[in-house]
């Protein structure tokens, strides 16, 4: 165990706290928010699903965590603390011990994120010995034994592979060892599955919550498929337009939702025993410019149940009623809004 | 591989073959003066023109012309005899070698050392004011023409008619191994105005392709790996962007030792450029036929490597 932080902090301390988080970004047409003051946090050994859609800003908030968007001039503020560090506040070269050591991202294309030119071993070797003081030799026994870890058939010889020479799915595993090589505590996987073809995205699932139990890593799994967390997340945040609007354990948002847009995205999942000729239902209209929010709640254009004055009143994330772990950013009133669910499910 | 390269090298030969049947019709329908009247002198009689004509084979039908000429070329390494001074094309062309060698790869070296680092920091310090000072001078340099630098570096520069007196100036180059401290100033001011456009390019390249790679996913990765920047832009970037660089590289090359000819007359060094310029203005046509192919030797050459080396640097890239 590598000891880190402030020994005041208490151990109870959740392994990532994130408060108030705001990135932007400035372009050529002006700032773009994309992400608007979000909060959550994770425990050790837990996995918290980040859903929404592309350009909700999830992704963003997981490269946030790891200090990639600096490399992009992107300006952030709030608090990242991390087993009682403040992320933010770190420099680059504190923040790069930590990157690939006490936290690991896996990404959505294996493809284009292992570099092409590169053996999957030599890739491998080089996160090992970014933070350990291994002879290559040893660098390399590792990583045949992490390629078996997350079971690449015959290690020892898919070490000298290029990624082209091996499958999507392989390629993911590849990642996956190489986000393991030095036994992080918190792992983010940014889409790990989108890729990849619907058999192999369980296989990776299942790959990422195996090792996730047998190395009781908290994970950070973000996602468009609420299907995708279903299985694995322990609580699930909403994301919509660079806020959360619903945060819940997972068998609430599963059972009892309560912000429209988390409605619009269990009915767009499509299901085994509804009758065939279903129609999924999509959520109308299409996710807002980061560049013009609208105002008031970002969903009211989109919302079916928006009243005039959503339109001015931005909703604070709150918790429901009775719920201390279930919030939402939503204006509806909390009976009205149970009595929609209703006649939805 | 060893099969395409194998097929490779035979395509060139036929384009070499090629490349001499054109220069040599083009050089007997071209209204160029008769090769055996310059060879006489300007008063000679008609007898000993027409003796002339039949030394240097003139009198022979074209096709026959050729197929002797491609004899001597593939039987004995031939490139026949100067029209003008009678000497043996082949012994003009070892002779010019070295100097023509010399030039380029100096100029190979210096333009490689300055453009490289330069379109990798203007790449990361996109937008920054270095950035845009250094792509400026860059494409100053890219359109100055060869011939315009090097007058204006040895009226700058050059120890005979220089505003300041440093370097020595035309034609004062001397072999390498006849004295290689005289060998190596005598070439300074060539090397570097072969080298500024060639630099220019190269750093506009690089920038450009090191900017398309920075952005890849792969060196995101690289980054959360928690690699130090300094690796991330040279292992994975820079290691990634340098494949058009290789290209133009060996092109660039294998056309300069074809012969330098607007650097090599302006500083009067006598290479293969310098030799091919005399024989154009003498209408030597052997020597221009034989430096001709020499330039087309090197770029097929060149271009054979180029393929070879996508191969050890993209593991991707499979010939069969």
């Amino acid at each position: 165990m590598i000891a880190t932080g402030d020994p005041s902090v208490p151990t109870d301390d959740p392994l990532l706290r994130v408060e108030d988080l705001r990135v932007s970004f400035s372009t050529e047409d002006g700032a773009v928010k994309a992400l608007d003051g979000i909060s959550y946090e994770l425990e050790r050994g837990r996995t918290l699903g980040i859903v929404g859609e592309s350009g909700s800003g999830k992704t963003v908030a997981a490269l946030s965590v790891l200090g990639l968007t600096r490399a992009d001039g992107a300006l952030l503020s709030g608090r990242i603390s991390f087993a009682g560090r403040d992320l933010l506040t770190l420099s680059e070269g504190e923040l790069r011990a930590i990157r690939g050591n006490q936290i690991a991202m896996v990404f959505q294309d294996p493809l284009s994120s292992l570099h092409p030119q590169y053996r999957v071993g030599a890739q491998i070797v080089e996160a090992i010995r970014a933070h350990q003081s291994l002879t290559k030799a040893k660098a390399r026994a590792h990583a045949i034994e992490l390629l078996g870890l997350v079971d690449i058939p015959d290690p020892a010889r898919r070490v000298d592979a290029y990624p082209h020479e091996l499958s999507g799915g392989q390629r993911q595993r590849v990642m996956i060892a190489m986000a393991l090589a030095n036994d992080p505590e918190l792992l983010i996987a940014d889409e790990p599955t989108t890729a990849l073809d619907v058999t192999v995205q369980a296989q990776i699932l299942a790959l990422l919550a195996r090792l996730q139990r047998e190395r009781a890593m908290a994970l950070v799994l973000v996602t468009h498929d609420l299907g995708v967390v279903a299985e694995m997340a322990d609580d699930i945040a909403v994301m919509y337009a660079g806020e959360i609007v619903e945060q819940a354990p997972a068998e609430r948002i599963f059972t009892a939702p309560e912000h429209p847009y988390t409605w619009g995205l269990l009915r767009s999942i499509p299901t085994l025993d509804g009758p065939r000729e279903q129609e999924l239902t999509p959520i109308p209209g299409s996710p807002s410019s980061p560049l013009a929010p609208p105002s008031g709640c970002r969903f009211h254009p989109r919302c079916p149940y928006a009243q005039p004055e959503h339109a001015r009143t931005e909703p604070a994330l709150l918790p429901v009623p009775g719920q201390p772990d279930h919030r939402v950013a939503c204006l509806l009133a909390p009976e009205e809004r149970r009595r929609l669910w209703r006649e939805l499910a | 591989m060893t099969r395409y390269v194998l097929r490779r090298i035979l395509w060139g030969i036929l384009l070499l073959i090629l490349v001499s049947a054109l220069t040599f019709v083009l050089f007997r329908i071209l209204p160029t003066a008769e090769p055996a009247r310059l060879r006489a002198g300007q008063n000679a009689s008609p007898r000993v023109i027409a003796e002339l004509r039949v030394d240097l084979g003139l009198n022979k039908p074209l096709i026959t012309q050729f197929w002797l000429y491609m004899k001597g070329l593939f039987l004995h390494g031939e490139l026949g005899y100067s029209y003008h001074s009678g000497a043996s094309v082949r012994s003009l062309i070892f002779n010019r070698l070295p100097a023509t060698l010399s030039l380029t790869i100096g100029a190979m070296v210096i333009w490689m050392a300055i453009g490289l680092p330069i379109g990798i920091l203007s790449a990361l310090r996109r937008r920054s004011r270095a950035d845009r000072a250094s792509m400026g001078v860059a494409l100053l340099f890219i359109s100055a023409p060869e011939y315009w630098l090097g007058l204006i570096a040895l009226y700058l520069f050059a120890a005979d008619i220089g505003q300041i007196r440093v370097f020595p100036g035309a034609g004062s180059y001397v072999g390498l191994t006849e004295d290689p401290w005289k060998w190596f100033t005598s070439l300074i001011l060539p090397w570097l105005v072969l080298a500024a456009g060639f630099a220019a390019v190269y750093a506009r390249v690089m920038r450009g392709s090191l900017i398309e790679t920075m952005s890849e996913d792969y060196i995101r990765t690289a980054r959360a790996k928690g690699l130090p920047e300094r690796r991330v832009v040279l292992r994975h970037g820079v290691r990634a962007a340098i494949t058009p660089i290789m290209t133009i590289f060996a092109l660039d090359v294998g056309v300069l030792l074809g012969g330098a000819v607007l650097v090599e007359t302006v500083f009067d060094i006598p290479g293969i450029g310098r030799l091919n310029y005399d024989a154009i203005t003498h209408a030597d046509f052997p020597i221009i036929q034989g430096t001709v192919l020499l330039a087309a030797l090197f770029i097929i050459v060149a271009n054979i490597l180029v393929d070879i080396a996508y191969a050890y640097l993209d593991p991707r890239v499979r010939y069969s």
